[in-house]
């Protein structure tokens, strides 16, 4: 055993200086036309040493580490309790999800411009990932390219605005819808397809999507992207200080108050707190409809779904296509809200980012996801300070994350069903 | 009720299942029986829809239905349970027995969101029939378990009241007795005679249990190595030398 470990301890401490030194210690400098090659300094390559002994020593003694770690959560007091009964269960999440309502209304008459703008990215990760929780955590489809129906409802509202004057209302459903409409293509050839088979169709499709946009230049205006995406307007008020379109009025002049920039930034995140909550509630509602059982029986075991008379089809798709509107709505809302969009907002990582949400939350939970959408996306904002280290503070919370909690924050709990006695 | 001629199944060059016929009345138990290997999943697989028969016809209720979707011969009223228990784990017993009623998924979806009054009572009603055969297989009080976590008798009593809850005419059982101890074979052996007797459900039954399968069936299929060996009376095969011979060896 202990053998084992030196082993490996000392294999790790030279991967460690093979792959550091050359990364921290070797120079490249421009001389001119020509390029030359400089060594280390003395305080790197001490650096570099030092950090090989670490990893050897922890490698050394990882079981002993790892076991102090394993032990770290007994200290909370919360651990050990026993089960909560369902009514004071769902009396907290009932409390919690009306606290955190009051307090996402109160929020951008509290904060800064810039808080709201936060909150505004917030709120789409929380639809983005709430839509994805579908497909994810309760129908157990690996979905790598769901960034894809982001982009679609995203483009299709500034390509309605760009070509055909369509408002922000009117282009939500119909970006949403058509986001719908993707998923629902989509679903047809991955019907067979199950875990990494799944998940390498939809990373192609996402890809699709993406190099799409990119490429189809006289359309889409390619990297440059597709700026001047209006803002909604409220009962045809605009929050512009000047007024854009005819027969529009401007808000502040409707009211008789001071112009403001941050009336917009406000009505914005109002707008997206009121399509959070509609996306939480409905799919709240289909979690407890036979669809959504469905769903999970066909996570569960999909030969006895469709034993049972199940269609694999119609619960694939209905999943897919669900899934999809939700990243319709949240891309609507995206677009508005940047005003200009490039085909750069939509890469893998931002399915990479929405799938971390989904799994750090806990798969099927939606108080864990909506957890997880604030802390993935407020974590890096506070980690500004560390600059270029804050990826890698991200990617190490995610690491201890999944190695205390690999269920999640907030793991999914079955409803508990009342049966009524027989009278 | 259901009638299965001449059934073949053949996979590259093994040829798993050969001219096999099997029919069902009504208001019957129905066992095919053979040694370990003889086919006999196969066949309910192809009947069952998971497999497309390469040869023959099955009917049920008159009407061909070899290579329809699995799903869909399900919906006609015939539905099975497997070898080794397939529940819904993660789910609550419950839920596993609502999964099962699902007819009103695909139409439903408006209705589900704005909670019509049809929609309730339809909820009410599977709600209704769950409990009823929980109760019937004493599950009751595990109603809201997780279903990963019955013991395994349990497992496979929740997997016919899973098959139950979709009320249909045929019940088809891939070994239910199967690791079960003395005790709960004798309850499954009630409670399958009392399913054709009280809920008037035709019964196929594949099984090693001999005491079990010769209690209650009221015909026998023997197969062997993929062939039909015998069919009759539990008496007639008690009594025939091939199945003697396949199942003894030869002397």
């Amino acid at each position: 055993m202990a053998a084992h470990n030196l082993k490996h301890a000392l294999f790790c401490a030279f991967i460690t200086v093979i792959i550091s030194y050359p990364i921290l210690g070797l120079n490249l400098i421009a001389q001119g036309t020509s390029v030359t090659l400089e060594g280390a300094t003395t305080a790197t390559v001490v650096n570099v040493f030092l950090a090989a002994v670490a990893v050897f020593l922890f490698q050394l003694f990882r079981d002993n580490i790892m076991g102090v770690f394993g032990r770290v959560p007994n200290l909370n007091p919360l651990a050990k309790r026993g089960p909560v009964s369902q009514e004071k269960r769902l009396l907290m999440e009932r409390v919690f999800f009306v606290a955190i309502i009051l307090l996402a209304l109160v929020w951008p008459f509290i904060v800064s411009r810039g808080a709201v703008d936060l909150a505004t990215l917030v709120l789409i990760y929380i639809m983005l990932a709430l839509g994805l929780n579908v497909v994810v955590g309760l129908a157990g489809l690996l979905d790598l390219g769901y960034v894809a129906f982001y982009a679609v409802g995203a483009y299709t509202f500034a390509l309605l605005s760009q070509y055909f004057g369509i408002s922000f209302w009117l282009a939500l459903p119909i970006g949403a819808l058509l986001a719908a409409l993707f998923g629902f293509v989509l679903g047809f050839p991955v019907l067979r397809l199950r875990g990494d088979y799944l998940a390498i169709v939809t990373l192609g499709f996402g890809e699709i999507i993406r190099i799409l946009l990119n490429n189809w230049t006289t359309l889409t205006g390619g990297p440059n992207g597709i700026g001047g995406i209006p803002d909604p307007t409220l009962f045809g008020m605009e929050f512009g200080r000047r007024v854009k379109e005819e027969g529009n009025v401007s808000f502040h002049e409707t009211f008789g108050i001071a112009y403001s920039g941050e009336h917009k930034v406000i009505f914005l995140y109002l707008i997206a707190l009121v399509l959070a909550i509609f996306t939480l509630l409905v799919i709240r509602r289909f979690m407890r409809m036979p669809v959504g059982r469905a769903w999970e029986a066909l996570r569960e075991d999909e030969i006895a779904a469709r034993s049972l008379g199940m269609s694999r089809t119609a619960v694939k798709l209905s999943a897919f296509t669900i899934g999809a509107f939700f990243a319709g709505f949240a891309g609507t809302v995206f677009a508005s809200k940047q005003g200009f969009i490039s085909p750069e907002s939509f890469v893998f990582l931002e399915s990479a980012i929405i799938l971390a949400i989904v799994v750090l939350g806990g798969m099927g939970s939606q108080v864990g996801v909506i957890l997880a959408a604030i802390a993935v996306t407020i974590l890096p904002e506070l980690a500004r300070e560390f600059s270029e280290y804050r990826m890698l503070i991200f990617g190490a919370a995610m690491v201890l994350m999944m190695v205390w909690r690999p269920q999640g924050l907030l793991p999914m709990r079955r409803i508990q069903i009342e049966l009524k006695e027989q009278g | 009720m259901l009638e299965v001629q001449n059934l073949s199944m053949r996979f590259g060059g093994l040829l798993a299942v050969d001219q096999v016929s099997v029919d069902v009345r009504e208001h019957e138990i129905v066992s095919i029986i053979g040694p370990n290997g003889a086919g006999k999943t196969t066949v309910f697989n192809c009947i069952s829809g998971f497999y497309k028969p390469t040869g023959g016809k099955i009917l049920f209720q008159g009407q061909e239905i070899q290579g329809k979707p699995d799903y869909k011969i399900s919906r006609l009223g015939m539905v099975r349970t497997f070898q080794h228990v397939r529940l819904f784990s993660k789910m609550t017993v419950v839920e596993n027995l609502l999964v099962a009623q699902h007819r009103h998924l695909n139409t439903n979806l408006f209705a589900g969101l704005l909670k019509t009054p049809d929609y309730r009572e339809r909820e009410k009603k599977s709600l209704e029939r769950a409990r009823y055969w929980l109760d019937r297989v004493g599950l009751l009080e595990m109603a809201n378990w997780e279903a990963g976590n019955l013991a395994y008798g349990q497992q496979r009593r929740l997997e016919i009241a899973r098959c139950m809850v979709t009320e249909p005419q045929l019940l088809m059982l891939d070994e239910p007795a199967a690791g079960l101890n003395p005790a709960e074979t004798k309850e499954l052996d009630q409670l399958i005679v009392s399913l054709k007797e009280d809920y008037n459900v035709s019964v196929l039954l594949i099984e090693h249990d001999m005491s079990l399968v010769m209690g209650i069936s009221d015909r026998i299929n023997v197969i062997n190595q993929g062939r039909p060996l015998a069919s009759g009376t539990p008496e007639e095969i008690r009594q025939n030398d091939d199945v003697i011979k396949a199942y003894l060896g030869e002397a």
